[in-house]
């Protein structure tokens, strides 16, 4: 029982760190994008931005008021079974929802009521890993619905390969414009099967933004669609400007001979993430 | 060049702007998303009174966090919502309310660029996701309306001082900042 409370505990303060602050990678990506930034309009969008971040991480409030749709990822270890761990996120959901506050971002597809407390059919989502460790780590990802909704799944020409990948990013990026609030993050997935695509980009957005590929190949990859997506001059807001991304990630797996899926997930600048390690007698950290 | 403005604004106040220019607001602006659009929509088509007057009016495309503590509401959180969702409604909304400054994030489409124009109104993009920055320029909400919508769809009437930075995007003239 005690383990529990404590668990609750920090997931409501998980979810307080992770609306409230920026892991450090994406904060310093932005200053560097202002240090470069030539254009006034663009300036202007960097500074507010920086200063938003500041000022949210000193009253520990949400950044953006969007707190997203959550989506949790569980390294399950031998000291907890997965549906305690489900309970306890939900209860915690609940009640960071009232006490941070979050937005009430659960909204009934059928009736259009919003269910108030974040939690509903199937959400939060949570992703279980195992594992033979006794600490179980909790990752939440709040993901807002501007930089969802022009989220997209491409199938390219196999002949194309590696090319077809990077001009449908680049594509996705122009039509998305400023909607998902650039300068974005993107996850691209690549390979797998329509499903598994997806996947890929949502594991690709979980890994820090200054850690490359450990595939060479891939990290070049990562790098020459950076560029080319800078090259588009969409910049901050869609406002014009020098950075339309701070990072992308790429994940592969291998594909069907006929098929090439390549999966587009964009977060927005504000690339909320954050992780808690939690032991066997109840206490935890973040990490 | 740097604006200073105090609602409500007259044709001449929005006809003055241009693309690029930067405005920091005074007064009262009104929330409004999706949901809160298509009803006002419909409450107009079947005569039915609307609960707040947009004339000279701002509507500002945002689904804020709001504390609730007894009486008091607080605004915690309230950055821009992607504006592009408000296409279908926007242009009909600032013929038939008089509507002067839409604000928002991501820049809006054609028809309402046209509406704009002819009948004199301005896009003004506040710094998206700057929630805090935002909320930090409402110093109270006047009252909320249709909250039945849910929190982030409701009419949320707020009083604000130097909202901003307003960066125009889409101008009285039929000049825009957005590409393609």
């Amino acid at each position: 029982m005690r383990w529990a409370e404590n668990f609750e505990e920090a997931v409501v303060e998980l979810l307080r760190r992770s609306v409230s602050t920026l892991p450090p990678d994406v904060k310093s990506a932005l200053e560097a994008a202002l240090k470069r930034e030539s254009e006034e309009i663009a300036r202007i969008q960097l500074e507010a931005m920086l200063e938003n971040i500041r000022m949210a991480e000193e009253k520990r409030l949400p950044i953006c008021q969007d707190t997203g749709i959550l989506h949790f990822r569980v390294r399950l270890g031998s000291s907890a079974n997965a549906r305690t761990v489900r309970d306890v996120i939900l209860k915690a959901t609940a009640k960071a929802t009232r006490e941070i506050p979050l937005r009430p971002n659960a909204v009934d597809p059928v009736t259009g009521i919003n269910s108030g407390d974040n939690t509903g059919l199937h959400v939060p989502w949570i992703d279980f890993e195992h594992s033979e460790d006794d600490w179980i780590e909790v990752t939440v990802l709040p993901k807002g619905g501007g930089s969802d909704n022009v989220s997209t799944i491409r199938f390219v020409p196999p002949s194309e390969g590696l090319r077809g990948v990077k001009e449908a990013v680049v594509d996705a990026v122009l039509r998305a414009g400023g909607a998902p609030c650039p300068p974005v993050v993107l996850g691209v997935g690549v390979g797998g099967g329509a499903s598994v695509v997806m996947q890929l980009a949502k594991k690709a957005l979980m890994r820090p933004i200054s850690e490359r590929n450990p595939n060479r190949e891939i990290a070049k990859l990562e790098l020459e669609i950076l560029e080319a997506v800078n090259g588009t001059g969409v910049g901050p807001m869609g406002l014009g400007g020098k950075t339309t991304a701070i990072g992308v990630n790429v994940e592969v797996a291998h594909r069907h001979p006929a098929s090439y899926p390549v999966a587009i997930l964009f977060n927005c600048y504000v690339a909320r993430r954050a992780k808690i390690r939690m032991y066997p007698n109840g206490e935890w950290l973040f990490c | 060049m740097n604006v200073k403005l105090a609602t409500p604004l007259s044709e001449s106040d929005v006809r003055s702007l241009h693309v690029g220019d930067i405005v920091f607001l005074s007064g009262t602006i009104v929330t409004a998303r999706d949901a809160a659009h298509k009803r006002m929509i419909e409450s107009i088509r079947s005569s039915r009174p609307l609960p707040i007057n947009l004339k000279g009016g701002v509507i500002y495309h945002c689904g804020p966090i709001v504390k609730r503590e007894k009486d008091r509401l607080t605004i915690v959180s309230a950055g821009p919502t992607t504006s592009m969702r408000m296409e279908p409604f926007e242009p009909f909304i600032i013929e038939r309310l008089g509507v002067r400054m839409v604000i928002g994030k991501g820049g809006m489409g054609k028809e309402t660029v046209k509406a704009m124009k002819r009948h004199g109104a301005v896009y003004a993009a506040f710094p998206g996701g700057a929630g805090v920055l935002a909320a930090s320029k409402v110093s109270c909400v006047l009252r909320v309306e249709w909250e039945d919508l849910g929190m982030p769809e409701a009419l949320w009437v707020l009083k604000v001082e130097s909202f901003g930075p307003l960066v125009i995007a889409i101008d009285s003239h039929g000049e825009t900042l957005y590409r393609g």
